[in-house]
């Protein structure tokens, strides 16, 4: 199957959206289908599959005891890794990670980091020596477009969904109790994105879409309705106008998304 | 209809330089009515014609241009030609060798080796193909002595002058054959050396002040008392 | 180890380095500073000191990266391991990696591609000192560089970062308010077509304080334009009054 769209098709695509019309039959600003799956992987300590359109990406969240920043002896660590496996795309190369997959898990990461979506210091341990290292792993199944929103989903999910063993220090030394706590997780930061196909946005980009769009933008929005994450990406521009129409947009679906989600 | 330089006035990539119904001249394009400059360079206008004559820009071969190259590479039929472009020159065995070309017999680099000088015309190009150069003409072919000097090929209009003023006054102060590559090569022999650095130092001025005016009387004064001089050297 | 400062800015809108919260830093820029490059430009802004240098249009290598009907656009941002307070590793970071993507993305919108097909431009930023926002220092450093190798462009993309220190939505963050602030808006501006090409933002904002930082940044760009755009003229300025 080739992924070389036909001028033909890139033209009918621009041509409603000019309309206002999407050829799947969507609004400008509607998300396709959004389906989570929680808890699936059970030798992860947390895990979702998200199924946006078809879109397909799964998350997996690790739970290790290591060592804290010199520079935050008191914080846990958080760090978000994200994987285009080649099953998922005709595009998709084996190899390491790319700029595409670590673009990807660095926004994915700011919305969780920046939202404070995790508070750190509940991740402490021994002070200085000994914190929960927890480790986001971004897969993706299916490349059907919009892997930045369905990604910053599956990864807010997994955590969600992450359970901890408990630990106490037992004469100087950290030592496995019994029992799970559930990873407190104080924020769901959800991330919209546009595309931008000739002067106008739409959300939630398909690969069709994604393929005719000249640049897109990501933000990321907390419980709270503020920003705490952008990501512009493509070769294109936006105008300032359009930059604030965005803004707008991804505060209400966020609000509409967190809503539908029981978030 | 507004102008908003004047001519020979420096702008940059993205400065507007006029508005209306003029027509897009090289080095600037049009968007919305509005000429913008694509390059830094000088503002020319010639009736409804806006253009920037770049101060510095690089080669891009056209059908027909002379062009000075060196020899980059050694094929089996041909030859790689490093003609200063962002694209390499083919240069076709068959071209060169007056008789039909056996390529089991043939040893190309005892025709023409890596390093080898040529002059040479532009046969052919387009967007999809390297540029094919040729040799079939007088004039052109290897070069055996002389110096070279590269500027920037936006520059080679100027070393010419109006209606070849500028070089043909360089060719009678130094007495020096020179062909000048359109991109940006120039091949310069003399009968003695210093006639020959005569000719290069009036190029280099013509290089480093190509944007200011009454520069042919500049030059032509400077050749004399570079020429006066050596002679003061000579009987000393 | 460094303390923390007692406070960012002051009662009276003064920051840590006495300036006002709508002032640039301190900005000199030099263009064609390397003599291989096709393209060079050389800025330092704060403490921040970086150069950028282009190569092309050339011959794409590896062969099969080419593409039939533009110039394929590269770019690497790097940072030097003595530019930061603790030493870095020379190996590529994910953060460079990312950053290489953005900046490339923020200058291709500026470039007429579609010129010379099958060719590549190469464009390589060393952050030589680091101190908050270098990478719109790089992009403002590599547009230029672009400009000096004489590749046709739309407009000279120039980049400036706006962001809230305390409760102050400032300009020009420095290395302590970025790494203290609360939020961060690297913004690349083509100022002619008033095109943002680079749009990013970390840290927590309201929608009216989003508002306020990206029009306080493309102001700072619009500003730096200025800087940028004499840079380029500068050696050919002075020829021409030495002969006047």
């Amino acid at each position: 199957m080739s992924s070389v769209i036909t001028k033909v098709k890139q033209k009918q695509i621009a041509q409603l959206i000019e309309k206002g019309k999407r050829l799947d039959g969507r609004e400008l600003t509607d998300y396709r289908e959004i389906t989570i799956e929680q808890g699936i992987i059970e030798r992860a300590e947390g895990s979702a599959r998200v199924l946006l359109g078809k879109t397909e990406v799964l998350a997996g969240t690790k739970v290790e005891l290591g060592e804290p920043f010199s520079d935050t002896p008191n914080e846990g660590v958080l760090t978000v890794n994200a994987e285009l496996v080649p099953l998922a795309s005709p595009t998709f190369e084996p190899g390491p990670p790319d700029e595409n997959s670590i673009e990807l898990a660095r926004i994915v990461d700011r919305g969780i980091r920046e939202s404070k979506a995790i508070d750190t210091e509940k991740l402490c341990i021994e002070p200085g020596k000994k914190v929960f290292v927890i480790f986001v792993d971004v897969y993706v199944l299916n490349h059907d477009g919009n892997l930045i929103d369905a990604s910053a989903l599956a990864a807010t999910a997994a955590l969600l969904n992450t359970k901890m063993s408990k630990y106490q220090i037992e004469e100087g030394e950290v030592k496995l109790t019994s029992g799970y706590t559930q990873l407190p997780v104080k924020k769901h930061p959800i991330t919209v994105t546009f595309a931008k196909i000739g002067n106008k946005l739409v959300v939630d980009p398909w690969l069709e879409e994604e393929q005719v769009m000249d640049a897109r933008i990501s933000m990321a929005i907390d419980d709270d309705g503020n920003i705490c994450a952008i990501q512009k990406g493509g070769s294109g521009y936006f105008t300032p106008e359009q930059i604030q129409e965005a803004a707008k947009t991804a505060k209400e679906k966020a609000k509409q998304l967190r809503k539908k989600l029981g978030w | 209809m507004p102008i908003f330089f004047e001519t020979r006035q420096i702008v940059t990539p993205g400065d507007l330089i006029a508005e209306g119904e003029y027509v897009a001249g090289e080095n600037t394009y049009k968007e919305n009515e509005k000429i913008y400059a694509s390059r830094l360079g000088l503002v020319e206008t010639e009736n409804k014609k806006v253009s920037v004559v770049a101060l510095k820009a690089f080669y891009i071969p056209k059908a027909g241009d002379i062009v000075i190259g060196t020899v980059a590479e050694v094929g089996f039929n041909g030859w790689t030609v490093d003609i200063n472009a962002p694209y390499p020159a083919i240069l076709r065995a068959g071209d060169v060798l007056s008789r039909p070309f056996r390529p089991q017999k043939d040893d190309l680099s005892q025709v023409l080796d890596m390093g080898d000088l040529i002059v040479a015309k532009v046969a052919s190009y387009d967007r999809t193909h390297d540029p094919q150069l040729t040799v079939g003409e007088p004039g052109l072919g290897k070069i055996t002595r002389g110096q070279i000097l590269r500027i920037t090929p936006t520059k080679i209009p100027r070393v010419i002058g109006r209606k070849g003023s500028m070089i043909s006054m360089i060719k009678q102060e130094t007495g020096c054959n020179i062909i000048l590559g359109l991109n940006g090569v120039i091949l310069i022999t003399g009968k003695t050396l210093e006639s020959e650095q005569l000719a290069v130092m009036a190029i280099h001025k013509i290089d480093e002040e190509s944007h200011t005016s009454g520069l042919t009387d500049r030059v032509t004064q400077m050749l004399k008392e570079e020429k006066a001089k050596m002679e003061e050297n000579k009987n000393e | 180890m460094n303390d923390k400062p007692e406070k960012l800015i002051d009662k009276k809108g003064v920051r840590l380095d006495g300036r006002k919260p709508d002032e640039l830093r301190p900005i000199k820029i030099d263009v064609g500073v390397l003599s291989n490059a096709d393209g060079s430009a050389y800025i330092e802004q704060g403490k921040n000191k970086i150069l950028a240098a282009a190569y092309g249009p050339r011959e794409v290598h590896p062969k099969h990266l080419s593409l039939q009907d533009r110039m394929l656009l590269r770019c690497r941002y790097h940072m030097a391991p003595f530019s930061v307070q603790e030493r870095k590793s020379p190996a590529p970071s994910r953060r460079e990696v990312e950053l290489s993507k953005v900046i490339r993305e923020s200058l291709e919108p500026s470039i007429f591609m579609e010129y010379y097909p099958r060719t590549a431009l190469d464009v390589f930023v060393e952050v030589l000192q680091a101190d908050g926002g270098t990478r719109c220092a790089s992009i403002t450093a590599a547009a230029l560089a672009i400009a000096d190798a004489g590749i046709p462009m739309r407009d000279i993309v120039v980049a400036c970062a706006a962001g809230k220190v305390e409760d102050t939505v400032v300009l020009d963050l420095m290395d302590e308010e970025d790494k203290l602030g609360s939020a961060d808006v690297p913004l690349a501006l083509m100022p002619n077509l008033n095109a943002v090409t680079l749009l990013q933002m970390d840290g927590i904002l309201t929608l009216e304080e989003f508002e306020q930082a990206v029009s306080l940044a493309i102001g700072g760009c619009k500003k730096i334009s200025a800087i940028q755009k004499e840079s380029l003229k500068a050696k050919y300025i002075d020829v021409k009054e030495v002969e006047e």
